[in-house]
């Protein structure tokens, strides 16, 4: 198949960007979305043209690295992660709009590569279970209900990779914060610090200069591992308890 | 040089306007009491419109004298205009300084963006909420503390004193009827996504029967709500109660 890419090209995070229109000939509607940029790039390098900068990293779905509005859905029309996105998805002759994600928060660093410490900074302020390390406890020990268990583990298949921001109008972090809190919340490990947990991550979220929830659905919507809307909820009801 | 890597100090929030979500907060506790009172005020309208002049003048003097004497007279419609007064304060407050993040936390937009779960009432959340605003500061002009006579056919200081006579003459304008009309349509998807989001941001929608139940209720008080309103000025527009 032949497409046409109109991809967002900026050399670093203060120079001027722009939309540049290519067009990729012979594409193989079995390769994966990565690997129809991968040629893309190995054309321009072949004409001395600087290529195209996108993050990637496991390419099976599972680390979160990869990104990419493809017009205008996060991660493309299906759902997934753009590196599981297949061209067959796509139809010969195609437009194809490829920009970052845009978020006050993820700075852009150069063409669709944009920072995302900042979810990194979120879960330094609370993301996390403070233990003793030493022998390990017997597992068992610890009796989880199998709701929770469920619930925790959906959750926790967050990956980070920032499409719920993207997607979200007002580039809000609440379902990854939602996903963080109730991975943590369902389990008997997390509740000592629940309630600093869910205060310090907020602030930090709101120090990031993330925007509010409207409770669109657009986040839940995006995100490639369907984690729900109602962790946003909870999220609002732990912070509501906690400052109670 | 392939990329840079921008690297940031941390940062502390700073603002002193409280953080995203007790704003939203704010915002559901104040929807949550603007829901009661239109619900109460759309039943009075229905109650008494319909059995004539007497009665609905009657009932509007009722509401004055409600709790006398333990309240003096006009006391407990005080109370509630000095409760709803607040809360407009507030919502609007925490509206403007989240509508204020949101522009921030997005300066560059997407060349392409697909909507695809919102509702279509959603949309209009904010210009929507503005609008009713307006409608609001208007309609009490016109109906609580009357300054603005639409259609009194020159009898204005007459009709200030009988709300029977001042809604009637009113809604017999078509244009005015008309404006009421886009505002209930206003009011209720204001409500539908309004409902909804707030039970969500109160912590009510942690499972997803839950969140299938909230999306009920938003959207039958929405219905409920906008039509119980549209009903007396259009039956007094059509000639049903004159």
């Amino acid at each position: 198949m032949n497409l046409t890419l109109k991809i967002w090209r900026q050399s670093g995070p203060d120079a001027q960007g722009e939309l540049v229109t290519y067009p990729v000939n012979d594409v193989s509607e079995d390769m994966s979305f990565l690997e129809m940029l991968d040629v893309l790039n190995e054309d321009l390098t072949a004409k001395d043209e600087e290529p195209v900068a996108f993050d990637s990293d496991c390419r099976e779905g599972i680390c979160g690295m990869c990104s990419l509005m493809i017009n205008g859905e996060a991660h493309g029309p299906e759902v997934t992660t753009t590196c599981q996105l297949h061209m067959r998805s796509f139809s010969d002759g195609e437009t194809i709009t490829i920009e970052p994600w845009r978020a006050q928060a993820f700075p852009l660093v150069k063409d669709l590569i944009v920072d995302r410490s900042a979810f990194d900074r979120i879960i330094q302020a609370g993301g996390y279970i403070s233990v003793k390390t030493g022998a390990a406890v017997e597992a068992n020990n610890l009796q989880v209900q199998k709701h929770k268990a469920d619930r925790a583990f959906d959750t926790a298949t967050c990956i980070g990779c920032g499409a719920c921001v993207a997607a979200c109008p007002n580039a809000s972090g609440m379902l990854f914060l939602g996903a963080k809190i109730t991975h943590l919340g369902e389990l008997p490990q997390g509740q000592a610090e629940r309630d600093s947990r869910v205060v310090k991550m907020i602030n930090q979220h709101d120090a990031e200069d993330f925007g509010g929830c409207q409770n669109l659905g657009e986040c839940s919507a995006a995100c490639p591992k369907e984690i729900p809307l109602n962790v946003i909820s909870q999220l609002n009801r732990d912070f509501i308890k906690a400052k109670s | 040089m392939a990329t840079s890597t921008v690297s940031k100090p941390p940062r502390v929030r700073t603002g002193k306007q409280g953080s995203t979500i007790f704003l939203k907060t704010l915002m559901a506790v104040t929807g949550v009491i603007f829901v009661l009172y239109v619900i109460a005020h759309m039943y009075g309208n229905l109650y008494k419109l319909f059995d004539g002049h007497a009665a609905f003048n009657e009932y509007s003097e009722h509401l004055r004298t409600i709790g006398e004497p333990m309240l003096p007279r006009h006391g407990l419609l005080t109370i509630i205009e000095v409760v709803l007064g607040i809360s407009v304060v507030l919502h609007v407050y925490s509206a403007v300084v989240l509508w204020k993040r949101a522009k921030a936390a997005r300066p560059q937009r997407y060349a392409v963006k697909k909507s695809i779960a919102r509702s279509f009432s959603s949309r209009w959340m904010r210009w929507g909420g503005a609008f009713l605003l307006l409608f609001v500061i208007w309609h009490l002009l016109e109906f609580t503390n009357p300054k603005i006579n639409v259609g009194d056919g020159g009898n204005g200081a007459a009709i200030k004193h009988d709300p029977y006579m001042l809604v009637v003459h009113s809604f017999n304008v078509w244009w005015l009827t008309l404006i009421y009309v886009l505002a209930m349509i206003a009011l209720g998807m204001h409500l539908r996504h309004g409902i909804w989001s707030a039970a969500q941001t109160l912590g009510f929608t942690s499972t997803v029967r839950a969140r299938t139940i909230a999306n009920i209720v938003a959207v039958v008080v929405a219905l409920v709500v906008a039509v119980g309103f549209v009903i007396p000025p259009l039956a007094i527009a059509f000639g049903g109660i004159k």
